[in-house]
């Protein structure tokens, strides 16, 4: 992600978010329609279904600089296909439970099932998941770079962007 | 003409590649005239000096095997990229990170902590560890760095081909053995290995049904598996249908789930969370709690998933500087 770098400024969290064309993208369209304010640090990447959501993409986006990944699909009974949204709970779970072993805390991964006429519901959600990534602070992976091999812990993450790139 | 010369090396790994090309039994005669080993420190007396003293580019083909974590395994690869027109990752060590490649659960302080106080083997009353330099007797003495993070060979140095496996079958070394000798290579970057799922040339393959249904989740000490089965349908997490084929299904014959030693097959970026994704779909229930329950069947959930990828996965290795991070190990 290209945000300027600015050592001096606050953390503002990054988000991805991932919508279903169906459901959760129609409601953001309806908030901005509606003219509802949100915290604006989403990216929101819109996909046919949750249930098109690999955990690849989510493990991406953390990996090239999200903070948190906030995943929106059709509540249960509503998914355009069916079972596509059931799909995404399972591996989703899984996700999390995957995140936790590898040191990246669970909260930083969201799901929630917003329909199209919940433009609300994605305006709270979008605010509940900045505040929480916002007290988690910056999500810290270490770089792959050869470098970054001959640091210590405390140089490794003394900046923002996690250390020595 | 000159025979081409030939080289292997070993890094983090456990002797089990030398292994593999020593099993090409008798077949290894005919290779052995056809090129010149010039370095094969771990079977041959050869020396880093020799290798040195070689022109870059001098040996047709390099193998090296082993997974990257010292600084000195670093040196080597380097030497051995500038000294090969050829590189191959030889092994699942070399081409994901392999079983040392776990190493990056933990951070080095964990691991040194570990291996040189806290193992109930260890008699260490002054807590002496390796450092890179000491000076005993008025003598300087060095060791090599060793490395926080564990890492594959391309993300050291330039890798032309990968030989996958742990170790990587006889048939297929010896079919890029014939491939090289024969100019007869793919395209640089390729794994010299079907691109097609295990599952499709299982000897099961008839007993998949079309969905595998998954309603918990056991390890093969637990019961006796059905040796006809497909093994994902009676519950063990087989890595079949998320791994590439060209082993001959040798674990399946022994009645072993596939623990994924050769990796994904191309389009596949991240061996784990793909693999996450065909069992996750596959658990049995639309329950939270119940979903939960099987999920939490699987016992080490990163060394199933990631057993010889980790170092080569999206991550690289567990994230040490979070909040509340990884409490559960």
């Amino acid at each position: 992600m290209s945000d300027e770098k600015n050592e001096n400024k606050p953390f503002e969290p990054r988000i991805v978010a991932f919508f279903c064309n169906w459901c959760t993208y129609t409601a953001a369209d309806l908030a901005g329609t509606s003219r509802m304010t949100y915290a604006p640090n989403a990216r929101i990447v819109r996909l046919m279904c949750s249930g098109r959501l690999d955990p690849q993409h989510v493990l991406a986006a953390f990996r090239e600089g999200a903070d948190g990944v906030l995943i929106g699909g059709c509540h249960f009974g509503d998914c355009h296909y069916q079972k596509g949204n059931y799909r995404a709970r399972r591996r989703y779970m899984m996700l999390k439970r995957l995140l936790q072993e590898m040191g990246i805390e669970p909260k930083r991964l969201r799901l929630e099932w917003i329909s199209a006429s919940e433009g609300d519901k994605v305006q709270k959600t979008m605010n509940e998941m900045v505040e929480t990534v916002r007290k988690l602070g910056p999500l810290r992976l270490e770089p792959l770079s050869l470098n970054a091999e001959y640091y210590t812990d405390q140089e490794m993450f003394s900046s923002r962007e996690g250390g020595p790139q | 003409m000159s025979k081409p010369k030939v080289g292997f090396y070993w890094c983090a790994s456990c002797g089990g590649c030398e292994e593999a090309v020593v099993d090409l039994a008798e077949k290894i005669i005919d290779v052995v005239g056809l090129v010149d080993i010039v370095f094969w420190p771990v079977a041959l007396d050869f020396k880093r000096s020799d290798m040195e003293k070689m022109k870059d580019g001098e040996m047709a083909v390099g193998f090296v095997n082993g997974a990257i974590r010292t600084s000195e395994q670093f040196e080597m690869a380097e030497l051995m990229r500038r000294k090969s027109q050829c590189l191959i990752a030889f092994g699942s060590c070399a081409h994901l990170g392999g079983v040392p490649g776990l190493a990056n659960l933990y951070d080095r302080e964990a691991i040194l902590r570990r291996v040189y106080q806290e193992a109930p083997s260890v008699v260490n009353p002054e807590n002496i560890r390796p450092a890179v330099d000491t000076h005993v007797s008025g003598v300087n003495l060095s060791l090599p760095e060793f490395w926080r993070t564990v890492k594959t060979l391309d993300q050291v140095v330039d890798v032309d081909y990968y030989l996958p496996g742990c170790p990587p079958p006889v048939k297929l070394i010896g079919d890029a053995l014939g491939a090289i000798l024969g100019g007869k290579l793919p395209p640089r970057g390729a794994v010299l290995a079907p691109d097609k799922a295990l599952c499709s040339d299982c000897p099961r393959r008839d007993s998949k049904p079309e969905k595998v249904i998954l309603k918990e989740l056991r390890r093969p000490h637990e019961f006796l598996a059905d040796s006809r089965e497909c093994l994902l349908t009676q519950g063990i997490l087989c890595m079949g249908p998320s791994t590439r084929s060209g082993c001959d299904a040798a674990c399946i014959d022994a009645n072993m789930p596939c623990t994924g030693c050769l990796g994904p097959t191309d389009e596949v970026r991240d061996f784990g969370a793909k693999a996450l994704a065909a069992i996750a779909t596959s658990i049995d229930s639309d329950d939270e709690a119940e979903i939960n329950a099987i999920i939490n069947q699987a016992v080490d959930p990163v060394g199933v998933l990631y057993r010889y990828s980790l170092p080569s996965s999206l991550l690289h290795r567990r994230a040490t500087g979070n909040t509340d991070g990884g409490s559960s190990k």
